[in-house]
């Protein structure tokens, strides 16, 4: 951890960066810091509990600005930041990656290629949490899966949070947002809400990196990463990737091929 | 105002009464892992060990989305049916804690400010609010900074305090409260002289309020929004959580020649909620919208409506996805 702090420091005071995007300790929990000079940079932490995934910021154009910046990256931010690399989001001129390793070393990204070296050594695993919840979801009929998921979406009053946490959530105008016509009625209601879930979990369909942030941020507890996270997982399969890992041929939902098996596609 | 005191037993046998009146009862009850007002019918519904319910009570007296008016076009002509205030069921709010009550008057206060919010002001009438006073705080909690305090009474029409014995001091506070004494005047017994201060949990206020105001009525291009407002992501949890914020946005469900017009929740921390038809937009940034946020619960209604945008209940602290802790940034506004 100091190792990174002090790499941020110098970073900042050569200037080979503008800014360094990391975590700092919050009231709570390790929350996001942005140090535009060293002496902010000295408040930075680096350990098992910086989850949060960082990658929501780097498309954030008012924040990065347009010099070249740092961010200091758990697995899950490296994940997002590789699938946002695949969307043509980022480019390698302008992103310095920090992070630390499992022996406590050092490591220090300028190219994305290292970053998916890095990233291919960490199978993505479900923790206890999924484990316990898409078990259960999985021993379900059909009809008792509706029933679960209605039951959890009626306790959405559509905040975004969980859009606003994803790091691939990064479209300026979101398909809620567009209101001539209004695609999806803004109020909470059984229909809108499972509109706005459905909407959401098709855009991510083989582009989530399952990082949880959208989960961890509902406010209500709906564990609506699960279900972009069970897509992930029965996606990878079928198109070939690895789950975590940006689809080497195309996205899921934006690719098609002219020898589909699928009769519908043809 | 009268005290009385009411043995643990007398508590439940009242609770019941209540129910049995056909009145709606809202209460704080656990499930999935989060304390939230739900329908209750029986008292063990009814959350014990928690500090603070996840939502706040608003939706009680300002629901999610509510039809404002239905409309039916018929042979060029437009047949319109208002909202019938009769159609609100009298509804209980058991176990408040003070700062949700609290938040009644600054919402009633923007609701009503030009002129008489019909919807809202039905939902108040047939309200009644049994608050509990707080054993309890957490870090997030700071109602004694905005003029509140852990046995605040504002908004209760009865307030209960807990006494080490199961029983509780009751305070019965307006004739709402009365009535609801009324159905089961028995279980009252004469006040003991239970001190209520010391049931109370100590929470020392952390800024002055007078402070703040100064300080927010210069800092409108002040450089604290940018930088409190780097890590904010822009969703809406701390406006909907929260007991006060107001915005809402109206919007038309048409089916054909048939419509509902509805007022739905809304928060000035979304981008499309200030953009204009032109493509204009006055609070482009989020850290204009954080200053929006701030300024109109500190400043903008304390000065024109005379309350307090803000009771300290912590909620959007702790709904935060990147810990934006407004006790933390109002606490370094009164320090600069």
């Amino acid at each position: 951890m100091k190792k990174l702090r002090d790499r941020a420091v110098a970073l900042l005071d050569e200037g080979t960066v503008s800014l360094v995007i990391g975590y700092e300790e919050g009231t709570k929990r390790p929350r996001p810091l942005f140090c535009r000079n060293s002496e902010t940079a000295r408040k930075l932490i680096f350990d098992s509990r910086c989850f949060h995934n960082l990658a929501v910021y780097v498309t954030k154009k008012e924040l990065v600005g347009k010099e070249r910046f740092a961010v200091t990256a758990p697995i899950s931010t490296l994940r997002s930041i590789l699938q946002l690399y695949v969307e043509n989001q980022l480019s390698e001129d302008k992103l310095l990656v920090l992070t630390v390793d499992t022996s406590g070393e050092l490591r220090e990204f300028v190219t994305f290629d290292e970053i998916s070296a890095y990233v291919a050594q960490f199978e993505m695993k479900r923790g206890e949490r999924e484990q316990e919840i898409l078990a259960k979801i999985e021993g379900m009929t059909r009809e008792e899966r509706w029933k679960f998921w209605m039951a959890e979406m009626s306790h959405c009053f559509k905040c975004y949070a969980c859009r606003s946490a994803c790091p691939l959530c990064y479209c300026t105008k979101c398909v809620v947002e567009i209101n001539r016509p209004q695609w999806i009625n803004p109020w909470p209601s059984p229909l809108s809400n499972m509109e706005w879930h459905v909407n959401r979990a098709m855009h991510m369909v083989g582009r989530c990196t399952a990082c949880g942030a959208c989960g961890d941020a509902c406010p209500v507890g709906i564990p609506i990463d699960l279900i972009t996270r069970k897509m992930m997982e029965d996606l990878a399969p079928e198109f070939g990737y690895i789950p975590g890992q940006p689809a080497k041929q195309g996205n899921a939902l934006s690719s098609w091929k002219l020898d589909d098996r699928e009769q519908f596609i043809r | 105002m009268e005290t009385k005191y009411i043995s643990q037993g007398g508590l439940a046998q009242w609770f019941e009464s209540i129910v049995a009146s056909g009145k709606r009862v809202y209460a704080p009850v656990n499930s999935r892992g989060q304390v939230d007002f739900k329908l209750v019918k029986k008292l063990s519904e009814v959350a014990d060990d928690y500090i603070q319910t996840t939502q706040s009570i608003k939706a009680s007296v300002y629901p999610k989305a509510e039809v404002l008016f239905t409309y039916e076009k018929e042979h060029g002509k437009v047949n319109l049916t208002d909202f019938d205030p009769d159609t609100i069921p009298e509804t209980v709010l058991w176990k408040v804690h003070p700062c949700d009550a609290a938040g009644f008057k600054p919402l009633s206060a923007i609701f009503n400010w030009d002129s008489a919010d019909k919807l809202h002001n039905a939902h108040l009438v047939k309200t009644s609010v049994i608050s509990f006073s707080c054993a309890k705080a957490d870090e997030s909690c700071f109602c004694t900074s905005v003029n509140g305090s852990p046995g605040n009474t504002a908004g209760s029409d009865v307030q209960l305090t807990v006494l080490p014995d199961g029983g509780a001091i009751a305070e019965i506070l307006t004739p709402k409260g009365e009535a609801l004494v009324a159905l089961l005047p028995s279980v009252f017994e004469a006040d003991r002289g239970d001190k209520k201060e010391q049931c109370l949990v100590d929470l020392p206020a952390r800024f002055s309020l007078e402070e703040v105001n100064a300080k927010l009525n210069k800092a409108f291009n002040s450089t604290v929004w940018k930088e409190q407002s780097e890590r904010c992501i822009g969703c809406g949890a701390c406006a909907f959580v929260c007991p006060t914020c107001a915005c809402f946005d109206i919007q038309e469900d048409v089916h054909g020649s048939k419509g509902r017009r509805i007022r739905c929740w809304d928060a000035c921390g979304f981008a499309l909620f200030t953009l204009h038809t032109s493509g204009h937009n006055p609070r482009e940034h989020q850290s204009q919208r954080w200053r929006q946020r701030i300024l109109h619960k500190f400043s903008y209604m304390p000065d024109r409506l005379s309350v307090v945008g803000c009771t300290g209940c912590g909620r959007c602290s702790r709904a935060c996805p990147v810990d934006m802790n407004i006790l933390e940034h109002i606490t370094s506004i009164a320090k600069q």
